[in-house]
This record gives structure tokens, sequence and C-alpha cells, in this order.
């Protein structure tokens, strides 16, 4: 097969299969219901969602891999810039932004204006301390996990909680150096 | 505006969960317990009225003194009910309506259990601009 070229989001978004987003936002919500009914913790909730998103992350990149055809990044923020761009607007429809380098470059800020997670979604009182889209800084986790980068990644803002956009911290640990049987040639 | 108003949601299982007093009248302190008692009397009558007929507003059903009680009735049985004393059909139809979607984005809410009490305040900030906007 001839080499192909990175594909934009957009162009990989409108090849997907898609499926009706109240029936997604729903199920989503319906999901975040039952753990809380089952756990009772919204802390215990929290932990939970992060797992969860952990495991689709680390599956999830296979196929975010032999969809977009994108290439090796030189750098973390170059990573950041196909996470948003691209791997926000391939599996959830949107874009993000991505802002708040540090110096070092090895932390950032990705900014979601919109976010179909939380269509009719509102804190009530007892469930104050829920980070209701958590499954998302799990999925970055995992999925950055698998192409060799450990990562943490927080909430900083949340329209949920009163601010004005969604902002995911993402948090570069370290590089875990590609091991022994690793063939080049493959 | 009407000078007085009493708005209530009462869920199929026969629980109130939503009430605002919405009227401009200077409140008299046992003008709530009044209002909610004239309300809950026309209840049964509701419930005959509802079978009956396939639209969701039933128009005024009950009245006590110069009070009317009009009720809109949801597909899910839940019942809104509103006491007012202006003669008003097409704005409290168009009141009822508005607050019909209002409900249903509350319903569509997944950490709202359906049946309990609604508590968010923004759905109270609407449905209070609406009775101005309406009654």
């Amino acid at each position: 097969m001839a080499p192909v070229g990175p594909r934009s989001g957009d162009a990989i978004f409108a090849n997907v299969e898609r499926v009706n987003a109240e029936l997604f936002t729903l199920t989503y919500g319906a999901t975040v219901r039952q753990l809380l009914t089952d756990l009772e913790e919204v802390e215990e909730v929290n932990k939970q969602l992060d797992q969860m998103g952990y495991n689709i992350g680390i599956r999830l990149i296979d196929e975010f891999l032999a969809k977009s055809n994108v290439t090796r990044c030189v750098d973390f923020r170059e990573t950041a810039e196909v996470i948003a761009k691209v791997g926000f607007k391939m599996f959830l429809g949107v874009t993000a932004t991505v802002s708040n380098w540090d110096a070092d470059g090895t932390c950032c800020s990705i900014i979601l204006e919109d976010n179909p997670l939380v269509d009719f979604v509102e804190l009530p009182d007892t469930c104050q301390g829920l980070y209701y889209c958590n499954i998302l800084s799990g999925v970055i986790r995992g999925a950055l996990e698998m192409v060799s980068m450990k990562t943490e990644v927080t909430w900083i803002r949340d329209v949920l909680r009163g601010d004005d956009a969604y902002e995911l911290q993402v948090k570069l640990l370290k590089q875990v150096p590609e091991e022994y049987p690793y063939k080049d040639d493959e | 505006m009407a000078t007085t108003a009493c708005f209530i949601i009462v869920s199929r299982n026969e629980i109130p969960i939503y009430e605002a007093e919405v009227g401009s009248a200077a409140k008299r302190e046992d003008a709530a317990q009044l209002h909610q008692f004239i309300l809950h009397a026309a209840l049964d009558i509701v419930q005959d009225l509802a079978w009956t007929t396939s639209a969701m507003f039933l128009k005024a059903i009950d009245r006590f003194n110069d009070l009317v009680v009009s009720v809109y009735v949801t597909a899910g049985h839940t019942r809104f009910m509103l006491l007012h004393d202006s003669r008003n059909d097409d704005g409290i139809k168009s009141f009822f309506q508005e607050v019909h979607e209002l409900y249903i984005k509350i319903l569509l809410n997944p950490l709202y259990l359906p049946g309990s009490r609604i508590t968010s305040s923004h759905f109270d900030t609407k449905v209070r601009a609406l009775a101005r906007k309406y009654l």
C-alpha cells in the first residue's frame, strides 16, 4: 500500500460510524448514575471513571493510529496538538485547543469549549465533588501510556462546576524508553 | 403579571416535586398553605379529567372564590398545576408548554431521579422568568 500522509480529524470523523448524540450522552449518563448508586462515594466514582477511561484509552490508541496515519511525534508539544486536533475530533466530534505550556514543554492544558458528554447534566448538591467527565482524563492517560509516555491528567476547569470551559491539564511525567524485544525493521 | 399565582408540579405518584409562589401580590402569611390546599383538592378532578381527553392542557378545571386552577398533564402523567386570578388562557398555555420543555431537560439529566424533588436553581429561575413573561 502506498504510504499516506496523516489525515485530518475532520476527514476521519466524516468516515467513521456514528451514533445518535443523545443516545451516547444518555448512555454515558446512565453509566455515571449507576456508578454513583453502586459505589456511593463520589471519590470512588471519580476513580472508577478514570479507570474505565484508562481501559478504553489503551485500546483506543490502536484504532487511532490505524485510522489517522499520524507519524511519530517529535516532542510532547506535537503529541498534545494531535490529541486535541485529531483525537478529540475523531472520537467526540469536537476540537480542543492546547495552551498554557510551561517552560520546559512537559505540561499543558487541553481546553474543550464544547463537550457532548454533558448535555442536559446539572450536578445536584449531593455530587458536588464529582468530575463528571473523568473518563476523558483516563482515556488520554491510557492512550499515552501505550505510546510510552507516562502522564498525569487532571481537571482544572469544569463547566458543571461553574467555570466557562473544560480544561484538562496533561503533565508528562516521564518518557519510558522502548525496551528490548523491539525490532526496528518491523 | 397576575397578582396571585401559585405553581406546583406533582409527580405521577402524587408527590409535589416543585412549588413556587409567582404572584406579585403582597404575601399573606397563610396564603401559601391556602394555595396548596386548593391545588391539592383539585387533584381528584384532574385524575378524572385526564383520561377523558387527549389534550395535555386541561384549561381551568376548578375555582375557589376568584382563584382558578389550570392544569397541564404530561405524557408521563406529571401534573403542572397553576392557581391564578388572571384570565389569560393563551398566556397560560404558552407558560405550560415552555415549562414542559424545561421539565424535559430536567428529566434528561442523568443525575436526576424521576419523581424526586426538583432542586435545580436554574430551573427555578427559568420558571419564575416565564411566569413574569406570560402570566
